[in-house]
């Protein structure tokens, strides 16, 4: 029964035009920065490189290739694509009751926990769609237009130079974490979205828990560096990245195949895990006590 | 006082008997790097700078003479210091107007080696003092240190093999001063994976180091200008 | 008959406020049972609970000889109901919506089967258009094609004629006649439209904050020993001195205005007219309420 309703919910979910609202602007977003980049893709590096064209020759072309152009844009869309998922996900619950559907739902032979985790394996199902596409998009788009080469990763204190035959499955990895940090966006907004009967309560609340924790962890201020960042869901969301961040030799060589601190990767992967556990346990404890009024 | 007098011209006349010797000998190992009008060499570069992390590199190195050279990475990434163009002994051995004095001999990577100390007369050369290793049976520089009006100071350490008849070492190492590499936070929006809190303290202060092996030169076969652009 | 449906006790509060309030009622099996109360009578939040859409605080509900508590989905998959408005998956069309009900009580349905369903409402010819583009009409008659795709043993309709234009209600009255009469079904309707309910139901409970005020046979309800009298008089103080000297002040239900109702046996009704006329009292009308409506509100008055 309950692949029947995930297959119902993906039917429901796919069925709407809102629903490629988000598609639509991740294809424009990605599509602007690769035109952005085409044409400036210099300029953008530049922001990186400033401090040290007394020093080094930069190869500036050789530098903006697709992985280069993907990363940027990953960079750039991934902060954003919260928004996104909780336009979804935010709706789940809160959008049949705003329908007056979730009665209709609930009143049939389904538990109510079966309900929940379709609606939240739909809005997994969802992210993963999602990123693939930005895959499709951001990465063969850009390796179509700007070629394949090394890849450099412009980090706050230091520069990792990655072999081109190195980053194909840093992608892949790197796809797998974003889907497991929206997939805790869209655990958050399946959350807020049991407890209200209107879609835009949950999905502005969804959106105002991220703005709030991403200023707090951008703060970088000891208070919070020390007591929430450790723990702050998007402190670990930008884990993706770290699949980017590769370990050296003593002579500060790169090691192909490796990343620096895996242990790290593998906290925040936990951390997201247990934030996901947290909020479909509030979600399916709160839920099944729920009277159905709307 | 006729006693000091005696004593500054005799130093002056030794030093002057020094210079000349200096020279003569800086134009035998010139003579012996003007055999070479132009190669392209492959090899393999290390670079090991605190702040970058770079994979060893498939390399290129084109020369042309007077003082064209260039590094490209043929299949790959590559931050190359401006300063690999001192690898060319003839942007020094190249001088016309300069003043060169003896500084002994010194122990070089396990050669006796006669050190010359350079310095260009013209404001118009980019380097503003050059200190060469000699091996003086060899007639090949086994180390540099120069200084440069707008890059700094580099030191090149050679080693020679199989192309030492023609002064092109197998193995060449830079040293060159780096800048601190910071970027703003909101520019990477980094992943915090417990690293960057250890990397501030390295950062400071450090010299950056690339050593090129090479594998094969290919002599006066002739290399196009355009490389070189 | 078996009982299909009993409820006992059943209690349900919103903070202070008692919804239902110690609810106990039966549906017999084959029969319309009316369910019948105000606005806010607590109507739809027995029906809520009845689905498991609300928690009861007390009291027992079961079905098909069934604790709901225990038995929950065996039984939901039994029951098809229309809950107040019949909203549905507006961007779907009514043969997605139907599908999607139909997959989610449990059962597997060819288009066929579901085309023929629509059919049987009347929306065939729409069957492809999205529910957005329906009239109320269609919409309700959708919702309950939806309670029916799975064929339930056990129908409940809130407010069904709710929105609907005359022909609408006289379709859907003839609907729930139809399921009751010759397939069987059991239906638990409930309306404000009293009129209807004495056309098609054959019990009735009426609550009224809650409670249960009475639970019969529809024939029963309507026809009772005791008869509801209504008189309008232009004459009120000669009137109100008169009954007050005699046993009718016992039986003064409601005064308002010109307006006077009466309870008492229908035999006394002629005597009670002799009274009047003795005592020079000018009557504008005087007779029976006994539609279900007016006997309805003569339950439900303050």
């Amino acid at each position: 029964m309950f692949f029947t309703l995930l297959r119902i919910e993906l039917f429901k979910i796919f069925k709407r035009p809102r629903t490629f609202i988000a598609f639509a602007a991740v294809a424009v977003i990605v599509v602007l920065v690769q035109f952005a980049l085409k044409l400036n893709g210099k300029d953008f590096i530049e922001l990186y490189t400033d401090s040290q064209t007394d020093t080094f020759e930069i190869p500036y072309e050789k530098i903006q290739n697709g992985y280069f152009v993907c990363v940027a844009v990953l960079h750039m869309i991934l902060i954003h694509v919260p928004l996104l998922v909780a336009l979804i996900a935010g709706d789940m619950i809160s959008g049949e009751a705003n329908l007056g559907t979730l009665r209709l739902l609930a009143g049939k032979p389904v538990t109510r926990g079966q309900i929940i985790m379709s609606k939240f394996f739909a809005s997994t199902v969802y992210v993963a769609l999602l990123l693939v596409w930005m895959a499709l998009f951001a990465l063969l788009g850009s390796i179509l237009l700007f070629g394949t080469e090394d890849l450099v990763v412009f980090k706050e204190t230091d520069l990792h130079i990655i072999r081109s035959h190195d980053v194909l499955w840093r992608f892949f990895a790197a796809f797998v974490f974003a889907a497991l940090a929206l997939t805790t966006i869209a655990a958050m907004a399946l959350m807020f979205s049991v407890f209200s009967d209107n879609s835009l309560g949950p999905i502005v609340a969804t959106v105002c828990v991220v703005i709030i924790f991403t200023i707090v962890q951008q703060l970088r201020v000891p208070v919070f560096e020390e007591t929430v960042n450790p723990w702050s869901f998007t402190t670990h969301m930008l884990g993706w990245k770290g699949f980017f961040y590769v370990e050296k030799t003593a002579e500060g060589e790169t090691i192909n195949g490796s990343i620096e601190n895996p242990a790290a990767l593998v906290k925040s992967g936990l951390v997201l895990l247990g934030y996901i556990v947290l909020f479909l346990a509030v979600s399916i404890s709160y839920f099944r006590k729920k009277d159905i009024l709307s | 006082m006729k006693k000091y007098s005696a004593l500054l011209l005799a130093i002056a006349f030794a030093l002057s008997v020094s210079s000349q010797e200096v020279k003569e000998v800086l134009q035998k190992v010139k003579a012996k790097y003007d055999l070479v009008s132009d190669y392209t060499a492959t090899g393999k570069m290390k670079t090991n700078v605190v702040f970058i992390k770079a994979p060893v590199a498939t390399v290129k190195v084109y020369y042309k003479k007077p003082d064209k050279l260039k590094i490209k990475n043929e299949s790959g990434v590559s931050f190359v210091p401006k300063g690999s163009v001192n690898i060319n002994m003839n942007n020094v051995l190249g001088l016309n107007n300069y003043e060169a004095i003896d500084g002994g001999t010194e122990k070089i990577s396990g050669t006796e080696c006669r050190v010359i100390r350079i310095f260009p007369l013209s404001d118009d050369e980019s380097i503003t003092r050059a200190t060469l290793y000699i091996d003086e049976k060899q007639l090949l520089v086994i180390k540099s240190v120069i200084s440069t009006k707008e890059n700094g100071t580099y030191e090149l350490l050679m080693s020679y093999k199989r192309y030492a008849a023609y002064g092109l070492p197998d193995k060449a190492e830079l040293t060159f001063n780096t800048k601190d590499y910071k970027l703003p936070k909101g520019i990477t929006v980094d992943y915090d994976n417990g690293t960057s809190k250890d990397n501030t303290d390295k950062l400071k202060n450090k010299k950056g180091k690339v050593e090129i092996i090479y594998s094969g030169y290919q002599i006066n076969k002739g290399v196009p200008d355009s490389v070189f652009n | 008959m078996t009982n299909i449906l009993e409820v006992r006790g059943l209690t349900k509060r919103f903070n202070e406020f008692r919804a239902v309030d110690d609810l106990t009622f039966s549906v017999k099996k084959g029969e319309v049972y009316g369910f019948l109360g105000q606005n806010g009578a607590g109507k739809s939040t027995t029906i809520r609970m009845l689905m498991t859409l609300i928690e009861p605080d007390s009291g027992e509900i079961e079905i098909f000889g069934k604790k709901l508590a225990k038995n929950r989905k065996e039984i939901l998959r039994n029951i098809g109901a229309v809950i107040e408005r019949p909203d549905l998956y507006k961007y779907l069309t009514a043969i997605e919506n139907l599908r999607i009900f139909a997959t989610m009580s449990g059962i597997k349905v060819s288009d066929k089967c579901l085309m023929e369903q629509l059919d049987t409402v009347g929306l065939a010819a729409r069957a492809k258009s999205k529910v957005r583009t329906y009239s109320q009409g269609m919409k309700q008659r959708l919702g309950l094609a939806c309670a029916l795709v799975h064929n339930p043993e056990l129908i409940i309709l809130d407010e069904p004629t709710n929105g609907l234009d005359p022909q609408g209600i006289a379709d859907m009255r003839n609907k729930i006649i139809q399921l009751s009469k010759e397939e069987n079904k059991t239906l638990l309707v409930s309306s404000h439209l009293l009129n209807e309910m004495e056309m098609m139901a054959d019990s009735m409970i009426i609550i009224n904050k809650g409670k249960k005020i009475i639970e019969g046979k529809v024939s029963e309800l309507l026809h009772p020993e005791v008869s509801v009298i209504e008189l309008k008089t232009p004459s009120h103080h000669s009137l109100s001195e008169l009954i007050g000297k005699t046993e009718w002040a016992s039986c003064l239900k409601m005064h308002s205005g010109d307006i006077f109702r009466f309870e008492f046996n229908k035999d006394r009704i002629s005597e009670f007219n002799k009274q009047l006329v003795l005592a020079g009292i000018e009557v504008n009308s005087l007779g029976p309420v006994n539609s279900l409506e007016q006997f309805f509100l003569s339950q439900t008055q303050e």
